[in-house]
C-alpha cells in the first residue's frame, strides 16, 4: 500500500435532526442543497480540490441516499487503485457489535482503514457544513507549527458564540484553551470542526479516550481537551469565507437564498474550485413564453412556465403555467402544477402538488406537533407527497413524507399544524 | 441487443456548416444547450444496449477526442468492448486518409474481425434523434435482408435540403428499389438517416470486395450498385429527425427544441448522455428576462432573453438583448448590446453597446474566441 501523507476522515453520520421531515430518511450530509448539491459534496469537493485523494467516510444514521450518492467516488475522481474513497459504516466484531458513540469513538474504530494508509497527517471533517476550504494550506500552517493538532476556526458574532465550541488562543494562533459552548465567551473564534492531527499522536489519545470510563468519546469534548491538558502543541488555523453549519429549517432556507442574491458571498461559478456532484442525465432547462424567472437559480431539466422569484430550483423540478414561486426551494423532480401558489416553502424531491392550491399562507404560528423545529415561518413539505388540488396550506406546516391525498382529511391546513402519512404520528 | 455493435461515420467535410465545423468534426457542433450532434447516436446506441462502438473520424477530430475521452459518460470505458476511436493513420498500404466510409471501415477492419457480434448498426453521427434500434433489427430480421436502411418521410425539410441527402424508394414489401445520393432533383421524399444494419461477415466480405475494385464509398459503392443484387430494405421511422448538414439545418434544430412538443419527444423520456462539466445551476438576476428559451448550467443572465438557446456558461448582462440566437459555451453578452439572429461560437464576447443582426433564413456566425 502506498504510504499517504495526509488522508481524510469525513464524519457523515449526524442525524441532523432540527432539519425535522428533511432529515427524516436520510443523513443530513445527504439533504440537497443549493439547486444541485448535497451537504457532502462541499466537504467532498475541498479533498478533490485540496489534493487529498483519500477519504473515508463514516456513515451511520440512514446511509442508503448517502451510500449511493457516493459510490466509489466518480464525481470527486476518487475512483483510485490507491485509496479513493471508502464508506466505514459500524460493524460487528468479534466479542461486541456496536454503534459509533461519538465522533472520536467513531474514528477509534476505524483505526485499522487508517493504520493501512500510514499516514502521517489525519484531517478530520465534517460532512454537515457549507464552504469552500483549501485544506492544503490548513495543512502547511500545520508544518509550519510543528503542531501536534491544529483546529480550523471562524470569526463568529460575539453573541452567536456561545453556541459553538470556543478557541483562546494566543496572538500567534496557539490554542491555550477550549470552552465548549462557553456562557461567557472570551473571544469569538469557533471551532468549525475541522481539525489536522498528526497521526500517531491522534492514535494514542484515541485509545486513552476509549479506555477513559465516562468519557462521551466526542473530539470536541473530550479529545481535545485532554491534549491541551497535557500541553500538545495546538494551533487554531484562521478561515475566512463563507462557512455555514445548516443545521435548522431556517439556516438551511437562508444559505440556499443566500445563493441567489446578485453577487453570492458563497460563489458556486469559480471554475478554479468546482463544487462536484453525480450529474443528473437531463437536459438543459426550458423557460416558457409566459414564464418569468427573477433572482433565482435553476437547474437542468427544469421547466418552467410559470413565475419564479427569489427561489431555487433542483433538477426537474416543473412549474406549469399559472404557478407562483417565491422564497422557496424546490427540490429535484417535484411538480408544481396550474395556478398554484408556493410561498416560503421547502419542497423536497418528487413531490406533486396539484393545481389551485395555495401555499405558505396566514399567520407565522409555530407547528403544534413540534414547536422547536418548525417555527419561521417556513412550510415543510417531504419526499413524494402528493398535495391535492384547491389545497390551502399555511406557514410552519409540516407535510410528511408521502402523505397524499387521503391523508388530507381537509382541503384547509391552518399555519401550525401537520399532515401525516396515514394520519399516523410517529 | 447484446449481438449487435456499432459504427459512428463521419462522413465528408462540410463546406455548409461553415464556422461551426472550420475547427471541429460535424460530430462535435454544439446542439441543444448541452449536448454535442454525436451524443444523440452514441447515447440511442448505448440505450438499446450495444456496448461495442468504433467512432470514425477524419477531419479536424481534436474536439470530438476530447469529448468522447474514453466513453466514462456513455458507460462505454468497459474492459471488454467499450469506446473505440479510428482517426485516419498511415501504414504500408493506407494513405493515412479515408478515401470514403467504406474504405475508413475497411482500414480498421481488425476492428470489425475481432468483434464477435453479428450484426453492426452503422450510423451517421451528425443527425439528431432519440431511438433505439431495437424496431430496426427486428424489421431486418423479419425480411431477412441483408442490408435494413433507417429512412423516414422528410416532408418537414426544405426542399433544398433534400439535395444533401440519400432518397429512397420503397415497394410495398419496404424493398429499397431505388437509392439517389445527394440527387440535383429528388424523386421521392423518403430520405435515408444514414443508419444501416447489416450482418458484421457481410459486412467485412462487401468492404472488401468493394477496396479491392478500387472503390471506397459505403453508399454510392456498395448500396447503390449492390441494390439489385442485395436484399436491401428500408425501416420506416417516423419520430423526429434532423440532419446537422447546413447552418440552415443547424438553426432550424436547434430553434425546434424550444418547441415544447418536440423537446418533450426528443428529450422527454430518452436519456441522451454527454461529458459534464459540473457547472453550477444557472442563475437569474433581478432584471432577468427570459422567455421561451433553452438555459444551460452555468450561465448567469441579467437581460433580456428571448426564443434562444444558451450552451453552459453563457453571460448575458444587463441590458443586454438577445432574440432567435444560439449562444455556445462560456460567450458573455455585454451590457446593452443586442442580439438578432446570430450563432455565438464558443467563448465569443460581444463588447459593450454592440448590435449583430442577421436573418432567420441566414443566421449570422461568430467564430470561436472572437471578441467583438
Amino acid at each position: 500500500m502506498i504510504k499517504k501523507e495526509i488522508i481524510a476522515l469525513l464524519l457523515a453520520g449526524g442525524q441532523g435532526s432540527r432539519l425535522g421531515v428533511l432529515t427524516k430518511n436520510v443523513a443530513k450530509p445527504a439533504v440537497l442543497y443549493g439547486g444541485k448539491y448535497r451537504i457532502i459534496d462541499f466537504s467532498l469537493s475541498n479533498c478533490t480540490n485540496s489534493g487529498i485523494d483519500t477519504v473515508g467516510v463514516l456513515t451511520q444514521y440512514q446511509p442508503l441516499k448517502l451510500n449511493s450518492h457516493i459510490g466509489i467516488g466518480k464525481p470527486w475522481d476518487m475512483d483510485r487503485i490507491d485509496g479513493g474513497v471508502t464508506i466505514l459504516s459500524p460493524y460487528l466484531k468479534a466479542e461486541i457489535g456496536e454503534w459509533f458513540k461519538g465522533t472520536a469513538n467513531a474514528v477509534y474504530q476505524n483505526i485499522h482503514y487508517i493504520d493501512k494508509y500510514s499516514p502521517r497527517y489525519v484531517i478530520i471533517l465534517s460532512g454537515d457544513h457549507v464552504y469552500k476550504m483549501n485544506y492544503s494550506k490548513m495543512l502547511d500552517f500545520h508544518k509550519e507549527n510543528n503542531a501536534d493538532a491544529t483546529i480550523s476556526v471562524i470569526n463568529v458574532p460575539y453573541e452567536e458564540a456561545s453556541r459553538y465550541g470556543i478557541m483562546n488562543c494566543h496572538e500567534n494562533g496557539k490554542i491555550y484553551e477550549f470552552e465548549e459552548k462557553p456562557r461567557n465567551p472570551k473571544s469569538t473564534l469557533a471551532s468549525m470542526g475541522v481539525y489536522i492531527f498528526n497521526w500517531d499522536i491522534l492514535r494514542e489519545y484515541l485509545i486513552k479516550d476509549n479506555e477513559t470510563p465516562g468519557s462521551d468519546n466526542d473530539f470536541g469534548k473530550n479529545v481535545i481537551p485532554a491534549m491541551l491538558n497535557d500541553g500538545k502543541s495546538m494551533w487554531a488555523y484562521q478561515f475566512s469565507g463563507y462557512w455555514k453549519d445548516v443545521g435548522t429549517i431556517q439556516s438551511f432556507w437562508e444559505s440556499n437564498m443566500d445563493l441567489v442574491s446578485r453577487v453570492p458571498e458563497f460563489n458556486l461559478y469559480d471554475p478554479e474550485w468546482r463544487i462536484y456532484t453525480p450529474n443528473p442525465v437531463k437536459p438543459a432547462h426550458y423557460i416558457g413564453l409566459n414564464a418569468c424567472v427573477k433572482k433565482s437559480i435553476v437547474a437542468e431539466g427544469c421547466e418552467v412556465l410559470g413565475t419564479v422569484i427569489n427561489s431555487v430550483l433542483f433538477p426537474g423540478a416543473v412549474v406549469e403555467e399559472g404557478a407562483y414561486i417565491e422564497d422557496s426551494i424546490i427540490m429535484s423532480n417535484s411538480i408544481v402544477k396550474r395556478n398554484t401558489s408556493v410561498k416560503k416553502c421547502i419542497i423536497s424531491e418528487w413531490v406533486t402538488i396539484a393545481e389551485n392550491c395555495r401555499l405558505g399562507e396566514g399567520e407565522d404560528i409555530p407547528n403544534e406537533y413540534k414547536p422547536g423545529i418548525y417555527n419561521s415561518g417556513i412550510t415543510v413539505v417531504g419526499e413524494e407527497a402528493r398535495i391535492p388540488a384547491g389545497a390551502v396550506i399555511g406557514k410552519n406546516v409540516m407535510i410528511d413524507i408521502g402523505a397524499n391525498e387521503e391523508d388530507f382529511t381537509t382541503l384547509t391546513v391552518e399555519s401550525g399544524k401537520s399532515v401525516f402519512k396515514g394520519g399516523v404520528r410517529e | 441487443m447484446k449481438n449487435v455493435m456499432g459504427i459512428i461515420l463521419s462522413g465528408g467535410k462540410s463546406t455548409k456548416l461553415k464556422e461551426l465545423s472550420t475547427m471541429r468534426s460535424t460530430l462535435a457542433v454544439p446542439v441543444g444547450g448541452k449536448y454535442r450532434a454525436v451524443d444523440f447516436v452514441l447515447s440511442n446506441m448505448v440505450n438499446s444496449g450495444i456496448t461495442n462502438v468504433g467512432v470514425i473520424t477524419q477531419y479536424s477530430f481534436r474536439s470530438l477526442m476530447d469529448h468522447l475521452g474514453s466513453g466514462k459518460e456513455w458507460d462505454l470505458d468497459r474492459k471488454t468492448d467499450g469506446l473505440f476511436i479510428f482517426p485516419p493513420f498511415l501504414s504500408d498500404e493506407n494513405s493515412g486518409w479515408y478515401r470514403g466510409t467504406a474504405d475508413a471501415m475497411y482500414n480498421n477492419l481488425t476492428f470489425l474481425k475481432r468483434s464477435n457480434e453479428e450484426y453492426v448498426v452503422i450510423s451517421q453521427g451528425n443527425c439528431v434523434y432519440t431511438t433505439t434500434f431495437d424496431k430496426l433489427l427486428e424489421a431486418h430480421k423479419e425480411t431477412d435482408a441483408d442490408i435494413t436502411i433507417m429512412y423516414r418521410e422528410m416532408n418537414d425539410i426544405p426542399v433544398e435540403e433534400l439535395t444533401n441527402m440519400g432518397i429512397l424508394q420503397v415497394d410495398s414489401t419496404q424493398r429499397v428499389i431505388d437509392f439517389q445520393e445527394k440527387p440535383l432533383n429528388p424523386n421521392s421524399i423518403l430520405g435515408s438517416l444514414g443508419t444501416y444494419i447489416i450482418k458484421r461477415e457481410l459486412l467485412i466480405s462487401l468492404l472488401e470486395e468493394s477496396v479491392a475494385h478500387g472503390y471506397y464509398d459505403f453508399v454510392m459503392d456498395i448500396i447503390i450498385k449492390m441494390l439489385n443484387k442485395l436484399k436491401i430494405y428500408g425501416y420506416k421511422y417516423n419520430g423526429y429527425w434532423r440532419s446537422i448538414s447546413s447552418v440552415q439545418m443547424y438553426y432550424k434544430c436547434n430553434m425546434e427544441l424550444l418547441n415544447p412538443a418536440i423537446n418533450k419527444e426528443l428529450l422527454g423520456s430518452a436519456k441522451v448522455f454527454t461529458k459534464v462539466k459540473d457547472e453550477a445551476p444557472a442563475k437569474y438576476n433581478e432584471e432577468a428576462e427570459v422567455k421561451n428559451s433553452i438555459i444551460a448550467d452555468g450561465c448567469i443572465i441579467e437581460g433580456k432573453v428571448e426564443n434562444s438557446v444558451l450552451f453552459r456558461g453563457v453571460t448575458v448582462k444587463r441590458g443586454a438583448v438577445v432574440k432567435d440566437s444560439i449562444i455556445m459555451q462560456g460567450s458573455v453578452v455585454e451590457e446593452n448590446s443586442t442580439l438578432n439572429y446570430a450563432i455565438l461560437d464558443k467563448n465569443v464576447t460581444l463588447s459593450k453597446n454592440r448590435c449583430l443582426k442577421g436573418e432567420e433564413t441566414w443566421p449570422i456566425i461568430i467564430g470561436k474566441n472572437v471578441i467583438v
